[in-house]
């Protein structure tokens, strides 16, 4: 009996997640090891030595006070260099090619490299919870919020990703963004400091600053303390994972990038 | 049935190029079909719209009555396609290939796995299964190629210039490979820069040329157009002479000559002058790329009419 069309989505869907996630384990000193390395780098710097010195954050020590925001860092910063990277070489070498001629609709193109992504992320942020453990206790307020906040970011960003690198016609172009773009909001979203310490002007400048929302609620399910709503951080990223998703569907559409 | 029917396809690219120009063509299922055309004439053009790599601007495309516009799922699950380059994860496993792509087309694991051992097996890639693609040979990759086509069953098989870069052995292998399974069923359309491939495999034929499609008759039909035909004839000694009593030919090297003959001519005349004129032949062969004078002429006509 030939397979309903379901039961071949599910299949092609599950061969290019795992195809994704073989390959980002494949080459893992590429992928894993160095947001390990850096993120220990910014535990013993900033946490331990400095942080030592600056004391209390919003009631907890400084280094409990950067924990979340550092795992929610390296989350992003990887799902969205995972996608871009692996999507723009797709490109690169052609091989996209085998997906565009199979009988894999578009949204299940994007739903397996954003999966892809979002894993990578995931991975590298259970890989720094694990060394930041060998620098703090980290307690957990509301497990729902910080589970759902963390993969929904994930979400977000490897979706960024994918819209990176349909565009990207060199590897350049896949390194602008996170360097010009995505650094300095992650450093000025509330990973090292509350904005309670920003003069007021600051403070509204930063509440433009989507990674700020994620930060914070994502460091509410720890420790239970947020510069921000809660709600309001869980509207604004479904907002952009559906505009977002509206986006790159419609370049998929178009073929922009990847079809004459 | 028709395994692919296009019709009025155009294809104009932005920088104005009009690489189709309403290009219609039918093929029935189960032939072995060659488009023709020399370089930039619009055949890669066409199998990228039929194969969903290009958009097309105009016109329609049909594989097995589905049309692609309407259920693209359906019509490109009959579709496998062996493109002009190498398009392969150069890290992956050769393995690996052909499952994901057989995963691509909705065939689970279980089943991908026996289908890509019978064919690395039957392509000769057995024993560079777990290799990355990238370490392969240039024809190990061709054959790839063609595996990862095949992986899930397709009823139509498209190659780009499958045997480009090949050696003559490996390329009579792949011959008699896609021999057998166009025999088993399998729909084959072939462009080529061989023409002998193509006059060798294939039983029906179209020649585009400048995005419009100038002969699409059977092979036969075709090489029986030619009036005139080729031998080339190797002699015991130099030839001396410059005329043989009004005999078409020309020396090709002092001991090899190439005759042209009238179609329905009688070789005994040819044979009777060469004898009078004291010529030894030793050995005789008939020119191989008829298809190549008929391509040529053909060409040259359009270029002429344009």
């Amino acid at each position: 009996m030939n397979p309903s069309r379901h039961q071949r989505h599910w299949v092609a869907l599950s061969t290019l997640v795992t195809r994704e996630v073989r390959r980002f384990f494949r080459i893992w000193p590429q992928t894993l090891l160095p947001p390990a390395i850096t993120m220990t780098l910014y535990f013993i710097i900033f946490g331990n030595l400095i942080g030592s010195r600056i004391g209390e954050m919003g009631g907890f020590t400084y280094m409990e006070y950067i924990v979340p925001g550092i795992i929610m860092m390296a989350v992003i910063n990887n799902a969205y260099a995972n996608v871009a990277s692996s999507f723009f070489s797709a490109k690169f070498q052609n091989h996209v090619e085998e997906l565009i001629v199979a009988p894999v609709p578009n949204y299940l193109i994007l739903a397996g490299y954003v999966a892809g992504g979002t894993a990578r992320g995931l991975c590298v942020g259970i890989i720094v919870t694990i060394v930041s453990l060998f620098f703090t206790r980290l307690p957990i307020e509301h497990i729902f919020i910080t589970i759902s906040m963390v993969v929904l970011s994930a979400v977000l960003f490897a979706i960024g990703g994918f819209i990176n690198a349909v565009y990207a016609r060199s590897f350049d172009e896949i390194s602008i963004i996170p360097t010009f773009i995505l650094t300095p909001l992650t450093y000025l979203g509330g990973v090292f400091y509350s904005i309670s310490l920003l003069p007021e002007f600051w403070q509204n400048v930063s509440l433009l600053n989507p990674i700020l929302y994620m930060v914070n609620a994502f460091r509410f399910g720890m420790l239970g303390v947020s510069d921000i709503p809660v709600v309001a951080a869980f509207s604004i990223i479904l907002l952009f994972i559906g505009g977002l998703t509206a986006f790159a569907l419609y370049l998929l559409h178009k073929g922009t990038g990847l079809r004459n | 049935m028709k395994a692919l029917s296009i019709n009025k396809l155009s294809k104009t690219y932005r920088n104005g190029v009009q690489a189709l120009k309403a290009v219609s063509l039918d093929i029935q299922q189960g032939d072995f079909f060659a488009l023709l055309g020399p370089n930039g004439a619009g055949k890669t053009t066409t199998i990228g719209i039929v194969t969903s790599l290009v958009t097309k601007t105009a016109g329609s495309v049909k594989v097995f009555d589905t049309d692609l516009d309407d259920d693209p799922e359906q019509a490109k699950s009959y579709i496998g396609l062996v493109p002009q380059e190498f398009n392969f994860n150069g890290f992956e496993q050769v393995k690996h290939i052909l499952i994901t792509q057989a995963g691509y087309y909705g065939m689970p694991a279980h089943e991908a796995e026996p289908r890509a051992d019978e064919l690395l097996k039957q392509l000769g890639l057995w024993e560079k299964r777990h290799s990355p693609s990238r370490s392969l040979s240039g024809g190990m990759k061709r054959r790839l190629m063609i595996a990862r086509a095949l992986v899930h069953n397709p009823k139509l098989l498209i190659l780009d210039e499958p045997t480009a870069g090949v050696d003559i052995e490996l390329r009579r292998s792949m011959w008699t490979f896609l021999r057998k399974i166009n025999a088993a069923g399998t729909t084959i359309i072939l462009t080529t820069h061989y023409l002998e491939e193509a006059e060798s495999l294939c039983r029906n034929i179209a020649i585009i040329d400048k995005g419009e499609i100038i002969e699409n008759t059977d092979m036969k039909s075709l090489l029986n157009r030619l009036d005139k035909e080729a031998f080339i004839l190797d002699l015991k000694y130099p030839l001396l002479n410059n005329d043989l009593d009004g005999l078409d030919f020309e020396r090709l090297d002092d001991t090899t000559i190439e005759v042209e003959i009238s179609r329905g001519e009688s070789l005994n005349s040819m044979f009777e002058i060469l004898s009078r004129h004291g010529v030894e032949v030793v050995s005789m062969k008939n020119k191989a790329n008829r298809l190549e004078e008929l391509f040529l002429n053909l060409v040259e006509t359009s270029e002429q009419s344009a």
